[in-house]
């Protein structure tokens, strides 16, 4: 019976586990539709006051704007270094092939303040900073070896022999490249796009240091918490919740299912 | 009969986009923040030079060690708490959950990783308050209020959010993949329990133990949202003290001063705890 009391207690503990992790998140999700100012229990009547006064905030909608353009150029530019280093790591075994992994896989380690003041110190100096480019390629160095990883792990369940064989039948390499090895990664390359572009969505600490007068919505949301308490910032974390995971489910079923299903 | 070698445009094609991205925008920016460490401001104006009067300022000076140690206590003490409280709930995944089930909680644990942190920290700031979520709940069963926010709590609490759902995934990850049929043999042979823990699982699962924590340290080590927001900054971390000196004091050598500390600092601890996490065991041969 020690047993089952056991099973029971673990039972409550890893709800008390997911309850910490998941409270932040629904909270704030209540709290953008509670009318209250400060909000607290008893909650106050259902409201979408904070989701009209985001809705009519032009520099809202400058921001929306702003973080679409820097995730979607930082995706593509991410994808694209880490799908040529990735096929690189896959093809060619080369002297010094450890550094020049390295080199890609570094950056998540480095905490994202430090990333910050490097980046605002050497953009400026190189006359590239306060524009919302700034901020792309900042996040192409940060997010490209997430992509790297996806795409390694894809390339990793090809049959090296594939190549080969289209090289036996006339292809040359890049034939081989286009009708072989880019319709194979395909849907690790979009799965790529969609979680770079949700890092990059999110990302505020070097977004705020390098981008000037350019503000990203996480930026918006920061300045927001600087000042009192506003209730828009659930609104608008809620919208940003909602982008950010559509790409991550949008990833997960293009790439992540097909893989246990290779497997399995 | 190897001739003079020809250059393999397409290898190269792959190969050198990365390189020359990295160098430009990545090992650039590191060194020209080593090489700034080293210039002089005058009259709120950058020079080049090459003086170590910044790195005098600030190691000379009180408050930056103050802040040294703390961020390394907090740091460390929040990756210790992380990792403590998440065992129970990794290993009853790891063992007693079905594969299913472990699959589902690992992937609703990722969904955090995706979700605003400063969205999130602001949720706990309203949830701690001193007439919050938290303190209303425990005054209906006579308790409180409590001052949580602005304290070594409210700062621990950020970490945590940070922190534990890596926790969690590393833990479980790494015990789901300890073999099975040495606990059986284990509990066989009349380990008990808790012995079984201690001898089995624990060394076997110790390089993803010391992964995990070194992550909860890093992360925590880092993070300045969470001293700032949550514990008030009363006692500034490192992160902050550099956020303060670039962003109001215009004053980036000493940041860079402190930022280059800082990576030092992680690269030891890193490298210490890679090098723990790689030891043969005693006895073993190779």
């Amino acid at each position: 019976m020690t047993g089952r009391w056991l099973n029971i207690a673990l039972a409550v503990y890893v709800g008390l586990i997911f309850t910490f992790v998941f409270a932040p998140i629904i909270f704030s999700l209540i709290f953008s539709f509670n009318s209250q100012r400060f909000p607290t229990i008893p909650l106050g009547e259902f409201s979408t006051e904070w989701y009209v006064k985001i809705f009519n905030d032009p520099d809202v909608w400058t921001a929306v704007r702003n973080s679409l353009i820097v995730s979607s150029s930082t995706a593509v530019l991410a994808t694209v270094l880490g799908f040529c280093t990735a096929y690189t790591d896959f093809r060619y075994n080369f002297r010094f092939k450890g550094p020049y992994l390295a080199l890609i896989l570094l950056p998540p380690t480095i905490p994202l303040i430090i990333m910050a003041l490097a980046m605002l110190a050497w953009l400026s100096r190189i006359g590239m900073s306060g524009q919302l480019w700034s901020i792309i390629l900042a996040h192409s160095v940060m997010t490209a070896p997430f992509a790297m990883a996806i795409i390694r792990l894809r390339l990793h369940q090809m049959d090296p022999d594939l190549e080969a064989a289209a090289w036996n039948l006339g292809g040359n390499e890049w034939q081989a490249m286009r009708h072989v090895i880019v319709p194979f990664c395909a849907p690790a390359i979009v799965s790529a796009l969609c979680l770079t572009a949700a890092v990059s969505f999110d990302e505020f600490a070097v977004a705020w240091f390098v981008s000037g007068l350019n503000k990203t919505v996480p930026i918006v949301i920061l300045e927001i918490v600087q000042g009192n308490i506003d209730p828009t910032v659930n609104a608008i974390g809620t919208f940003v919740f909602l982008t950010s995971m559509s790409l991550v489910i949008l990833a997960q079923l293009l790439f992540i299912s097909r893989q246990i299903k290779s497997h399995s | 009969m190897s001739g003079p070698r020809k250059i393999d445009i397409y290898a190269l094609t792959w190969r050198l986009p990365i390189i020359l991205w990295q160098l430009v925008f990545f090992i650039g920016p590191v060194l020209f923040m080593v090489a700034i460490s080293f210039f002089v401001v005058k009259n709120y104006r950058m020079t080049e030079a090459f003086e170590f009067v910044n790195w005098q300022r600030m190691l000379t000076r009180g408050f930056f060690w103050d802040s040294y140690w703390y961020t390394l206590f907090i740091a460390s003490l929040s990756a210790t708490i992380a990792m403590l409280v998440a065992f129970p709930a990794a290993w009853a995944l790891a063992f007693r959950a079905s594969d299913n089930l472990r699959r589902w909680a690992v992937f609703l644990l990722i969904i955090p990783f995706f979700t605003s942190y400063l969205v999130r920290t602001f949720s706990w700031y309203v949830i701690l308050a001193e007439s919050g979520v938290l303190n209303a709940m425990l005054g209906y069963i006579g308790l409180g209020p409590f001052r949580m926010l602005n304290s070594h709590f409210g700062t621990i609490i950020g970490y945590l959010t940070l922190t534990l759902p890596l926790a969690v995934i590393l833990q479980t990850v790494t015990m789901a993949n300890v073999d099975k049929t040495l606990i059986e043999a284990a509990r066989n042979l009349g380990c008990k329990p808790f012995a079984t823990i201690w001898r089995i699982v624990l060394p076997l699962s110790k390089t993803g133990f010391i992964v995990a924590a070194l992550f909860c340290f890093i992360l925590a080590f880092g993070d300045f949202v969470a001293p700032f927001y949550l514990g008030g900054s009363q006692e500034p971390t490192l992160p902050i003290l550099i956020l303060d000196t670039t962003k109001s004091g215009q004053q980036w050598p000493r940041a860079a001063v402190v930022a280059i500390m800082m990576m030092v600092t992680l690269f030891t601890v890193a490298f210490t705890a890679i090098a723990l996490a790689y030891r043969k065991p005693k006895g073993s041969k190779g």
